[in-house]
């Protein structure tokens, strides 16, 4: 019942594409050697609960992640997923409940520490910065890690340039990795829906996370542009070993591209597992019958 | 297609981006001061060179930053009163340090009202700023001090001297004043293209996504209040030291904010270009508006009826600017040359 889709093909064209990413010759598939040196978790929820006036947006969600993991969250609309991912970079605050990044514990992560806690997101409707060029908007991804003052920035000082030419070549090799060569120097606001979802990723990617929160990165996207943006996610996993979260809609992907995937629905964790465990698992099945919104299943 | 969106976003040549300003340059220092009339300076440059550069700086704040603000004229006023007290009661104080010390003053001033900003937005951030406009107006009314205890808060322009030459003709006053907005904008430029101005745009853009990709959100509108204030506090100085040479607290009333805040409207929001389109609009279309009046309607186009119909034109010139090109005169000139440049071609 779960996986026929579309989806699916478009993940099977994945491993190529990523091929092609890595430049230099044929991938060498970098996950069992990963998963044993680091199993430890690197982002643990537990008891999260949330709720708007009335709404219970979340109540009492546990959720592990270990380093190097493609973790998918699923489920359908208004079960709490984006909810989840804006507490987990601060930008609302859980009533009760503890989040754990990397060894820090909080209770409210704070959102302006977020990129020097080594979390990037991207956002479930486009957050871009719509005035600024393809180019300046992924370099806008590195800010956290700049210094200068704007008085050195208008003179031209030496730590001003030296932060500009080093940000500037990690912009430049992610818009490679990420093929936005041809349209680095349009305004973003000009570009396709389907890229200005890639530039999001790459403004996430330039900041070199540890953990990445990924909110529909392809929702509105063509199959084919369904399955370059897989090959990209798994690409900055297999390359860079970041951690990342994944929520999608598509069942296809999602059971393709992740290694764990936990189900949602009316604000609670209804499964969690691997994509085969949580494909026949009578619960979700009953979850997504239960609604509408039967995509991709 | 990779070809055409190669070409489409690739800047210019070098050339053709220093070529206008060398050549305004040169207008600005060798033909004006040779050729031009005192009507023309007096009447004309001077206003549009110190609105200019208020402009300028309130479409650091509101065009990139997209803090918007109402309170530009009570920072000219900080400006201008800062200056004379500075002039007047530090001994020996030159012209340039005073300019200085008032525009750092009206940024003093300038992060105390944009602290609202912090916690309101769009409409409700620019009816604080209203505050700023009429606390400043009433603090420079009520305490005799900042005028001398001239009984109508009126002060009036200090010798312009530099370095032992004197400024006070209408020559003078337009060099120093000419000199002043060039450099503050040469600043200004670098700033918008430098890492900082592209924090003033992501905060203006999606505050939000900003905040999580670490630009120091509340620190960036702060700083943007700031060097905003400090320029338009220059401004302030060179309309009550060059343009006016007498001024009163009244004379930088709410009417004066509008009259920035539509500059950079007509003119073209984040646009430095657009401040200068936008002033030399403001300026210049009063006095063409009473020609064409005075021909068209002879003596029936009284001051009043001027007055009047100028207001109709401007408040309609506004609605449609902000409806049909939201990107100013700024917007349309661009227009203009790509159509001239693709007929040529
Ligand atoms: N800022 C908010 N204010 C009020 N209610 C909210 C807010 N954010 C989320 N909610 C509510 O919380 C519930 C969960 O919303 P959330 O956006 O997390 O769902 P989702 O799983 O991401 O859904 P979708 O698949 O549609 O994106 C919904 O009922 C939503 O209306
Ligand atoms: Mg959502």
């Amino acid at each position: 019942m779960i996986g026929a889709s579309l989806g699916a093909a478009a993940y099977e064209r994945a491993p190529e594409i990523s091929g092609i990413l890595a430049g230099a010759g044929p991938v060498e598939d970098t996950r069992p050697a990963r998963l044993s040196a680091k199993t430890d978790a690197i982002l643990t929820l537990s008891g999260i609960g949330i709720a708007f006036g009335g709404v219970k947006a979340l109540s009492d969600v546990d959720l592990e992640v270990k380093g190097g993991e493609i973790r998918a969250v699923i489920g359908p609309n208004g079960a709490g997923k984006s909810s989840l991912i804006n507490i987990i970079s601060g930008l609302y605050h859980a009533d009760r409940g503890r989040i754990a990044i990397d060894g820090q514990s909080f209770s409210r992560v704070p959102a302006s520490r977020l990129a020097r806690l080594g979390v990037a997101r991207t956002f479930q409707n486009l957050a871009l910065f719509g005035g600024l060029s393809v180019r300046d908007n992924i370099a806008s991804g590195r800010v956290h890690t700049r210094r200068a003052s704007f008085v050195e920035h208008i003179a031209g000082l030496p730590r001003a340039r030296r932060e500009d030419a080093r940000i500037a070549e990690k912009v430049d090799r992610t818009i490679a990795f990420l093929h936005l060569d041809t349209v680095a120097d349009r305004l973003v606001a000009t570009l396709p829906y389907g890229l200005q979802k890639r530039v999001e990723l790459a403004r996430a990617l330039v900041a070199e996370p540890k953990i990445l929160l990924l909110d529909e990165p392809m929702a509105g996207m063509t199959a084919t542009e369904k399955a370059e943006m897989a090959g990209f996610v798994r690409a900055a996993r297999d390359r860079h070993g970041v951690t990342i979260i994944l929520i999608e809609h598509d069942i296809g992907v999602v059971m393709g591209l992740s290694d764990r995937v936990a189900v949602l629905d009316y604000g609670r964790k209804i499964a969690d597992g691997t994509p085969a465990e949580v494909r026949t698992d009578p619960a979700v099945i009953r979850a997504y019958i239960g609604t509408a919104d039967g995509e991709g299943i | 297609m990779a070809v055409q969106a190669l070409d489409a976003g690739r800047p210019s040549i070098d050339w053709q981006k220093w070529a206008l300003p060398a050549a305004l340059i040169a207008v600005a220092y060798c033909l004006i001061p040779a050729y031009a009339s005192s009507y023309l300076v007096e009447a004309i440059l001077l206003p549009f060179l110190a609105l200019s550069l208020a402009a300028v700086g309130l479409n650091l704040l509101t065009g990139y930053c997209g803090q918007l603000s109402l309170g530009s004229s009570a920072f000219m006023a900080v400006g201008a009163f800062a200056a004379y007290n500075f002039n007047l009661r530090v001994e020996g104080l030159p012209l340039a340090a005073t300019m200085i010390l008032a525009g750092i003053s009206a940024a003093g001033i300038g992060v105390v009202f944009g602290l609202p900003s912090l916690r309101l937005r769009g409409f409700y951030l620019a009816v604080s700023t209203l505050a700023a406009q009429f606390f400043v107006q009433w603090a420079l009314t009520k305490f005799g001090w900042f005028s001398n205890d001239n009984p109508s808060g009126v002060i009036s322009a200090p010798h312009l001297v530099i370095a032992g030459f004197s400024f006070d003709g209408a020559t003078g006053r337009y060099l120093l004043s000419v000199t002043t907005v060039i450099l503050l904008t040469a600043l200004v430029w670098r700033l918008v293209n430098s890492a900082t101005g592209r924090n003033f745009i992501a905060v203006r853009d999606n505050e939000t996504a900003a905040r999580v990709i670490g630009v120091p959100v509340l620190r960036t509108k702060l700083l943007a209040f700031a060097i905003s204030s400090f320029i338009i506090g220059v401004a302030g100085v060179l309309w009550a030291f060059t343009y006016l040479r007498t001024v009163e607290p009244a004379g930088f009333n709410l009417d004066r904010s509008f009259q920035i805040l539509f500059i950079i409207i007509i003119g073209g929001l984040a646009s430095i270009r657009g401040a200068f389109l936008g002033a030399a609009f403001i300026v210049v279309f009063p006095l063409a508006l009473s020609r064409l009046g005075a021909a068209l309607f002879g003596w029936l186009f009284d001051s009043g009826v001027l007055d009047m119909s100028q207001r109709i034109v401007l408040g309609a010139l506004i609605i449609i600017f902000l409806i049909a090109e939201p990107n100013g005169l700024s917007a349309l000139l661009d227009r203009l040359k790509r159509r001239i440049g693709s007929r040529s071609s």
